[in-house]
């Protein structure tokens, strides 16, 4: 789950990382009212899920209230890559002499949480980093011993930063102990800022939280936000699914999240495009393939359905009566084809001959057809 | 055949809840030879006949073990598997979805550091054809034959091996990984055993987009690998997840793609599948 900038920072501070001071604002009267209690220069920042927020014009300086009042105007209400902004965050400008990057991640192949510091931070990281990954400075973290303020000098001092030694030791250990605390995916400070009167701030932090331990952070849920959810997506997991809105015509039901993105793989391959991803899980009952089907048929994109089922667990037969029952209570309007095998799989076409569904022994025949019953990519 | 065969006795932690349960009966049924269960506070119960303990050292105690399935609910899946490694069960099968990144990255560190070997989690499990299964998987796909597999996904685990079983050619032992981002055991790990395993004339990687198991696979089997290998990457169309941040673009850089993958495989003169069926293919080709 994302995290708005503003969350994030919250959160650093409460394990000690510096923030500039601020606060958010819904509209442009409380962004006014916020800069004047601040008494400085503030930084309007639209908080959105998107990276690229300033080249988008998402960021602005305000000298006074009456500016931040305007500039809070223009950005609230713009529209980022496609997703309304409907806050922005209200903070002390603050006066730049060198800016860092400090991210921790878990790299999959050491299996540990890397920390990666470098002095050449700001908005064109990722550019150092593909170009001279020499410039990024990893430290991998002991799960158990966690991370120690005599590494994380020695680390400051690896990558050479430049400042107060032992407050930029302090951030790493506190950014470390938000990652474990909140049981973060990613916990970013970038840029982490040395102030022209040698303070170290972070002026801007992401972390993306991991929905696996969510359940041992009920107050950090609540942060979730289903309006920046596609409101199928939001149906679907009412449901249980494994559900992403795609952007193409052809809606795909399958068990399995393996199978149904081979399932996409193949639709493409043919030329076809998928208007989503639906994963019913194991040992699905009727009534599941019937809400998927419910849910897929809801997307107006869609112009027809593949159904691919292989039965393990799950048994074919069920999800024939599922869509059986979707048949029988009008809910298909478009074309579906279905491809079934393996546990009941026998009973399950038994139960769906002749009726209006298009049966194929195989996932590859099942493709070809609904793509061309619906037409291919444009 | 690796890791398992009919002798393999079996403990199952969290017999007692729906999916233990059921999944204990499927795998009798398979003729596995489970000998006990473990639920914390159910010490002293019996389900279908097998003894329940309330510890894993209980079970020990009262038995010789060599493997240990998990069903137990996410939140204390991770404990769970690093009790069975603190009992020295030497192979843990960890089935549980949903497990919090952190408990497994320092749960596989522990459990690796104790000498066992933790499969998964959020996998289907292993399966040696008609010798036994520690596993969810339907047992019936899975004929006896000369193939090894090893998979990221569950369900198109279960095509390829009904694909393989099909043309006559077979599976010796398959063996679910899991696909969360830290799992205990990767391709690299099982290609060594296969490499040895006289049973095993081939083998089939069934990957996916993220991380970088499959390019250090290749690079070993580019080295080591005395066996054909038949390559199939899942998600290749996938559409590129929102951005996370840059950490994420950083740290992988183009490590993890469908093209990076597909590259590594190349280099490493694996043959590359572009669906089930043609695994099949592929494989008889390779096999002559």
């Amino acid at each position: 789950m994302n995290l708005h900038e503003y969350q994030a920072k919250e959160i650093l501070a409460r394990y000690g990382v510096p923030v500039p001071p601020g606060k958010v604002a819904y509209t442009p009267d409380e962004a006014k009212r916020i800069a004047e209690e601040l008494g400085k220069r503030v930084v309007i920042k639209a908080q959105v899920h998107v990276g690229g927020r300033g080249k988008a014009g998402g960021v602005k300086l305000a000298d006074t209230p009456q500016e931040a009042y305007e500039k809070a105007q223009a950005i609230l209400g713009m529209n980022i890559k496609g997703l309304t902004v409907k806050k922005v965050l209200v903070a002390e400008a603050v006066d730049i002499a060198k800016e860092y990057y400090a991210g921790l991640i878990l790299d999959r192949a050491r299996k540990r949480v890397v920390l990666m510091l470098s002095k050449e931070g700001g908005v064109d990281i990722e550019e150092v980093a593909a170009e001279r990954p020499e410039a990024i400075h990893k430290f991998w973290i002991d799960p158990h011993k966690g991370f120690r303020p005599f590494e994380a000098r020695e680390m400051v001092k690896k990558a050479g930063l430049e400042g107060n030694l032992n407050k930029l030791a302090q951030v790493l250990v506190a950014l470390y102990q938000a990652y474990e605390g909140v049981d973060a995916s990613i916990a970013e400070i970038n840029p982490l800022v040395v102030t022209t009167d040698g303070q170290i701030v972070a002026a801007d932090a992401k972390i993306v939280l991991d929905d696996n331990a969510l359940f041992r952070h009920p107050e950090l849920m609540e942060l979730r936000e289903i309006e920046a959810e596609h409101p199928l997506e939001v149906e679907a997991s009412n449901y249980g699914f494994a559900y992403v809105k795609l952007q193409g015509n052809i809606g795909i039901i399958g068990n399995g999240a393996g199978l149904v993105m081979y399932t996409l793989d193949l639709v493409n391959r043919v030329g076809g495009r998928p208007a989503n991803f639906l994963d019913i899980g194991g040992g699905a009952k009727a009534e599941v393939v019937y809400n998927a089907l419910k849910v897929v048929l809801k997307d107006p994109d869609v112009k027809g359905v593949f159904i691919n089922i292989f039965g393990g667990i799950t048994r074919a037969d069920e999800v024939a009566k599922g869509v059986i029952r979707a048949l029988e209570e009008g809910l298909l309007t478009k074309p579906v084809v279905m491809r079934v095998a393996g546990t009941a799989e026998e009973e399950a076409k038994r139960l769906l001959e002749g009726r209006p569904i298009y049966m194929y022994p195989t996932s590859i025949e099942a493709a070809k057809a609904i793509v061309a019953m619906v037409g291919g990519a444009a | 055949m690796i890791l398992i065969n009919r002798e393999t006795r079996v403990l199952v932690q969290g017999i007692t809840g729906r999916e233990g349960q059921f999944h204990t009966r499927q795998m009798l049924e398979y003729g596995t030879k489970v000998v006990a269960g473990v639920t914390p506070g159910k010490g002293g119960s019996e389900v279908l006949g097998l003894p329940v303990y309330d510890t894993v050292k209980e079970a020990v105690a009262h038995h010789a073990i060599d493997a240990s399935i998990i069903f137990v609910p996410a939140p204390a899946a991770a404990d769970a598997a690093l009790e069975a490694a603190h009992a020295g069960i030497p192979l843990i099968v960890l089935i549980t979805e949903g497990i919090p990144t952190l408990d497994m990255v320092k749960a596989v560190e522990e459990i690796k550091a104790l000498g066992s070997r933790l499969i998964g989690g959020n996998c289907p499990g292993i399966i040696s054809a008609e010798e036994s299964k520690i596993g969810i998987m339907p047992g019936h796909v899975f004929k006896r034959g000369k193939v090894g597999l090893i998979s990221r996904s569950g369900t198109l685990t279960y095509e390829a091996a009904a694909a393989l079983s099909q043309a006559g050619l077979g599976t010796t032992t398959t063996v679910g990984i899991g696909g969360d981002p830290v799992i205990g055991t990767t391709f690299k790990d099982l290609l060594p055993l296969f490499n040895e395993d006289p049973e095993t004339e081939a083998v089939v990687l069934i990957g996916e987009i993220g991380g970088s198991d499959e390019e250090e696979a290749a690079a070993w089997i580019k080295e080591n690998m005395k066996k054909p290998v038949v390559g199939f990457i899942g998600g290749r169309s996938a559409p590129k997840g929102k951005r996370m941040g840059h950490a994420g673009a950083i740290i992988m850089g183009n490590v993890g793609t469908p093209e990076s993958k597909l590259k590594a495989f190349a280099e490493a003169g694996i043959p590359v599948a572009d669906t089930i069926d043609e695994i099949v293919d592929l494989v008889k080709k390779a096999l002559g």
